[in-house]
């Protein structure tokens, strides 16, 4: 490719973010990847890396500081300027792709012919996740107002409105919303016929009003007969709400439209989520950090506080729902990202489907994806505009992590799971999450020329279950009822730090449980197939031969199993760490010390599953 | 005494018990001498027996004729009692309050406990210095056992028993005794296996403001050296701290006169600040705000995670030099009884693989806590919730377990025990039917006849019954040195204690059985497998005899 000026450069070294280890490899520049290659090798896709730093020169070589956005950091050293500079100014065009045909995606082969490629992208289809919810029905509709996007180009083509929401009305109101986001169904709550709906703020500025807005609202209300009433939620802070006003936008006045109950919910918008996630990096990417700089750093950056906010939002819409039967309108400014957050986790919190891998796709394709959150933008997909980027869908997954620490039963998935769909959210791997709306996406052809993200999950997703998951769990808990104290929420370790090993546990219960649940799944197997084969004994109709055939195969084929547990014992029994590379306190200077080889490996994967 | 007249009513009808996250109770609330009970009349399934020793502090508060009592317990968890009638409500607070603060040791519960199980083996009897010795003996010949102290005069908290080098005789180790704090010479604490390298503990040196020096004490810890090599003093409070203490007849080893010994300072707190750590953390848990920057700017202020990661620096440092470096150390503070030995029994759960047993971890404690004689009454009278004039409580031990199960989250499959049984030790260190952590000292007990006179905890924990509730079934013996790690993002706060009454722990408890359950079908299969295959192997020997004549 034209970009590569130097495409490898030897005696590179690799240095450990938080120890004084170092490694020397070779490092290879690649269309897509820049790849380390030493005993294991390393490869960080283009797409990942955030930012690149050059360091002044050092005696040792140049170093160059990569930061990625799956929050990975590493610290090459490279020996000769040139070489570094060269590899610098590669990525740099590189990283910042022009057109969207320099994606991955568009080059990325999985060696599947076309009929595999077309079923992955048929294996989420929302049409059937309407019907499951129980739509359309007596009350809601499908509306075909947006085939073409002309009412709304950031919004799907099918649309579910109350059956009394005539066109006339629903074109009105979408021209008093931002962005044409005029009110929609997301999610309908079949046991008590409440619905969560979804848009953006109305363009009331100070005084004005919209008579079919309010016409769509009371359509929404009445299509519910449980509740006089529907919540407004406006998921941004007050003070936000109303700066708005000055530029003509705003919030619901409650004086105009009839049976509302109006209520801010105070999330911050995506500039102060950027800058909060900025600072919790830099707090935790700190060596040597101390307990008191780690706790007041992580207040200070508020991130916690961001999640919780979110958390308590979906909470409120859940119970309103759930409790109270009523419908609930929610909105932020242009409704594609607090709204995606809230509506996202409060479905997730009703509804246990969304709990299963599979539901947990439904549910990102349904108010992620389809409702136009702006990936591209928020993750920086192309040449981008830095104040749009924002961990808004992190901050989502963050939450579901939260809830399966509280419910470690609920989840049919593991933190895995969450931490690959991050992955590829950035990777631009997979056609899913490209573009900013599904229109665009329909341009770019994504399914005809990139593949489906879920199905590649799905190929792997004995990687990503939840051992302990279980199903009647969802019968006893339909409604998740999660604790707020501010003690419940923890840090995501696994997250933030999912490529820092030295931070985690040595040996993984996850991985453990999960072996060991494979393992039951065999053994079982095995249980039959001897039975079956004591029952053939016991019957001498078989012919000698025939059954010491089989046999040999059995216990040949169990002599592997019958150990399975221990079979992974290269992996498992390599824990324990290194002392040198925590550094407790420093030996340095110190007589005799030495650089000691490692006496025990760490277990690779235990902070990040290979798969 | 009789505790009769310390109780004015003894009963009390129609008391309601309210607990967070618990259905309420209603029932007859009992006074005994050492018990507050509650029990239903419905159906007697819902009862609460509390030990008084087990009340750290208690209020009241009345509404009308409705009486209050908040009572707060060592073990964090807070229960409230609504008592109809004044005078009933202000009795029983009275004799709940004159009942917890027994002064007399000899009138606690342990003293009246009669076990209803059937002592099979007798936890008094269960780890004998003399025993410990015989594995040491098996490895080196370097060491000895001394019985200078066997009247408990060289040094009124240590044991009768000392391992000692074997070239320094008694009258040198009466002569370095009395050149450390307490009498406290240096004693072997752990030997490690793979290289002979040895930690030792004492209390710190009495220097003074004159630089005093002891030969004896000298060549005692240089006895533990091999030739030409060098070790490590492990002094756990900062320079400054041990500066100070020269002032008051204190101080630390002078590098000119133990030039084959490099000091490190640590900073781990003194005992009266790790109270008011603990009862800073505890507020901030109770805490029912719900705003997070109050939570973390509470638990920062508590500074409990930072006497963890303090504590638990410390001993990684002197498992490393014990490891890694191949040199031996010696560890003391002050008195040689508080971070002193949570720092040499956390690095032999680093080191030794034995001590991550039950039984191993019982020795430990029986050695380097009880034993080595820190002071668990004077420092467990007292909880997170005391507000009166404290003497010299301090939660020494709690932060050691905290650490353990740091270690335990890091490493979940090398440990043979869980979490339970560190929470048990939690609870049975403040309060107890059990004589184990009674008394300050081994001299002390013996004064108390508590092996004649009580139950031993370990005679109940080591019961099959019992122990099946502390197994870790992840648990698979590995022979290597763990290395936990101390970054602030790696240690967490021990919910299991702190936030164990703020919590539903139903759906938790649930997924932890799911997980036994899964394991425990894995071996039930396995020998399924196992007894079919021999099944098989049978039916082909019978069927072919001509095969094997």
């Amino acid at each position: 490719m034209e970009h590569i000026r130097t495409p490898k450069v030897e005696q590179v070294k690799l240095l450990d973010r938080f120890s004084n280890k170092s490694v020397i490899g070779t490092l290879h520049l690649t269309a897509t990847h820049l790849i380390f290659v030493e005993s294991n090798s390393t490869s960080i896709l283009h797409h990942h890396i955030a930012s690149m730093e050059k360091l002044s020169l050092t005696t040792s070589g140049c170093p160059l500081l990569i930061q990625c956005r799956n929050f990975r950091l590493v610290h090459f050293v490279i020996p000769r300027e040139r070489d570094c500079h060269d590899i610098y100014s590669s990525l740099l065009r590189l990283l910042r792709p022009v057109s969207y045909d320099e994606l991955y995606a568009f080059s990325y082969n999985p060696k599947q012919n076309d009929q595999q490629r077309e079923e992955g992208w048929q294996l989420i289809d929302l049409a059937a996740e309407f019907e499951r919810m129980g739509v359309p029905c007596d009350q809601w509709q499908l509306t075909d107002v947006n085939r073409e996007y002309k009412v709304c180009e950031t919004y799907p083509r099918d649309l579910y409105v109350p059956i009394t929401a005539s066109k006339p009305i629903i074109v009105g109101s979408s021209k008093f919303r931002s962005k044409g986001r005029f009110p929609v169904l997301t999610y309908f709550y079949q046991e008590k016929k409440a619905a969560v709906c979804r848009c953006s703020q109305p363009l009331s500025g100070f005084s004005a009003r919209c008579l079919e807005d309010e016409h769509m609202l009371q359509a929404i209300s009445k299509a519910n007969h449980n509740s006089r009433y529907i919540y407004v939620m406006d998921t941004r802070p007050k003070l936000n709400a109303l700066a708005n006003r000055a530029a003509g936008k705003g919030y619901e006045n409650e004086d105009n439209y009839s049976n509302i109950r109006f209520q801010f919910v105070g999330i911050e918008n995506i500039h102060v989520m950027r800058g909060s996630l900025q600072k919790l990096l830099e707090v935790v990417g700190t060596r040597s950090l101390s307990m008191t700089d780690y706790l007041v750093g992580l207040e200070n950056s508020g991130w916690l506080r961001h999640i919780k906010a979110i958390m308590d939002a979906a909470i409120f819409l859940a119970k309103a729902v759930t409790v109270e039967g009523a419908s609930v309108l929610v909105h932020c400014s242009d409704g594609w990202d607090r709204t995606a957050q809230v509506c996202a986790l409060g479905s997730l919190l009703m509804d246990p489907y969304y709990r299963t891998i599979k539901g947990f796709m439904v549910l990102i394709e349904k108010d992620w994806i389809s409702f136009g959150h702006k990936f591209a933008d928020r993750c920086d997909q192309l040449d981008p505009d830095q104040k749009e980027v924002s961990p808004i869908f992190t901050q989502f997954l963050e939450c579901v992590w939260q809830l399966t620490e509280q419910f470690p039963q609920a989840f049919e998935f593991s933190e895995w799971f969450l931490i690959q769909i991050h992955e590829h959210v950035h990777s631009c791997q997979f056609g899913n999450f490209l573009g900013n709306s599904q229109r665009q996406r329909e341009v770019l052809q994504l399914k005809e020329r990139t593949y489906s993200l879920w199905a590649h999950l799905l190929s792997e997703k004995q990687n990503y279950m939840n051992p302990v998951y279980s199903p009647s769990f969802a019968e006893s808990h339909p409604v998740l009822e999660p604790s707020t104290q501010a003690c419940h929420f923890k840090f995501w370790r696994n997250m933030y730090h999912q490529y820092d090993r030295s931070m985690h546990p040595r040996q993984s219960i996850l991985k453990q449980v999960l072996t060991f649940k494979e393992s039951n799944r065999e053994l079982e197997g095995t249980v039959q197939a001897l039975k079956t084969n004591k029952n053939k004994k016991n019957t001498p109709l078989l012919s000698r031969k025939e059954v010491q055939q089989e046999e040999d195969e059995e216990v040949f084929g169990e002599e592997a199993r019958e150990d399975a547990p221990a079979s992974t014992d290269g992996e498992r029994t390599v824990e324990g760490s290194s002392a040198t590379e925590n550094g407790y306190g420093e030996l340095t200077g110190s007589f005799g010390s030495k650089n000691e080889p490692a006496v025990v490996t760490l277990e690779f994967g235990v902070a990040r599953m290979t798969c | 005494m009789e505790f009769a007249e310390l109780i004015k009513t003894p009963r009390v009808d129609g008391v309601v018990l309210r607990r967070p996250f618990m259905p309420t109770v209603e029932g007859t609330l009992c006074l005994t001498g050492h018990h507050l009970i509650l029990s239903s009349r419905q159906d007697n399934t819902e009862e609460l027996w509390l030990l008084h020793a087990n009340i750290d502090s208690t209020e009241k508060r009345f509404v009308g004729s409705l009486g209050t009592i908040i009572v707060k317990c060592k073990d964090l968890r807070v229960i409230q009692l609504d008592i109809p009638g004044m005078e009933e409500c202000l009795n029983i607070a009275s004799s709940i309050e004159a009942l917890s603060t027994l002064d007399s040791v000899s009138l606690m519960y342990p003293f009246f406990y009669r076990p209803l199980f059937e002592v099979i083996e007798d936890g008094w009897q269960s780890f004998v210095p003399e025993e410990s010795f015989k594995d040491l003996e098996s490895m080196t010949d370097e060491w000895r056992l001394s019985e200078v102290n066997k009247d408990f005069s060289v040094c009124p908290s240590y044991p009768s028993l000392l391992t000692v080098p074997r070239d320094i005789d008694d009258e040198s180790l009466c002569k370095a005794a009395s050149f450390r704090h307490g009498g406290r010479f240096p004693v072997l604490s752990y030997y490690h296996k793979k290289n002979g390298m040895v930690i030792m503990r004492a209390a710190q040196p009495l220097t003074g403001t004159n630089g005093r020096r002891c030969k004896e004490d000298e060549k005692l810890i240089n006895a533990t050296l091999c030739a030409g090599k060098r070790g490590y003093i492990i002094d756990t409070r900062t320079i400054a701290v041990a500066q100070q203490a020269k002032a008051r007849g204190g101080g630390f080893e002078q590098e000119a006169n133990y030039p084959q010994w490099r000091r490190i300072h640590k900073a781990i707190e003194r005992s009266n600040v790790l109270q008011d750590s603990l009862i800073k953390l505890v507020e901030a848990c109770n805490d029912q705000s719900h705003s997070m920057d109050r939570w973390l700017s509470k638990l920062e202020a508590s500074n409990w995670q930072s006497n963890v990661k303090e504590i638990l620096t410390t001993a990684c440092l002197a498992a490393q030099c014990i490891d890694r470096e191949g040199a031996s150390v010696l560890v003391h503070g002050t008195e040689g009884t508080d971070s002193t030995l949570q720092v040499t029994s956390l690095a032999q759960i680093i080191l030794d693989p034995a001590c991550r047993t039950i039984r191993g971890f019982e020795v430990l404690i029986e050695r380097e806590w009880l034993q080595a004689g820190h002071p668990f009454q004077q420092r467990c009278a007292q909880s997170a919730y005391s507000n009166g004039k404290l003497r010299s409580e301090a939660p020494v031990f709690l932060l050691f377990l905290d650490c353990v199960w740091q270690i335990l989250r890091q490493f979940p499959c090398s440990f043979q025990f869980n979490e339970n049984l560190l929470i048990m030790l939690f609870e049975h260190a403040y309060a107890s039917q059990f004589g184990t952590f009674l008394g300050n000292c081994v001299a002390e007990r013996g004064k108390l006849q508590l092996s004649q006179k009580t139950v031993s905890l370990w005679s109940w924990v080591n019961r099959p019954q019992e122990l099946e509730r502390f197994l870790n079934p992840l648990y698979e013996p590995n022979n290597l040195v763990i290395w936990p790690s101390v970054a602030p993002q790696s240690l967490l706060l021990w919910e299991g204690v702190f936030l164990r009454w703020n919590r539903s722990t139903k759906c938790l408890d649930e997924a932890y059985q799911e997980m036994v359950h899964i394991i425990e079908y894995n071996k039930e299969l396995q020998n399924k497998v196992n007894s079919l295959r021999r099944q098989l192997a049978q039916l082909e020997t019978e069927d072919s005899p001509l095969q094997t004549p």
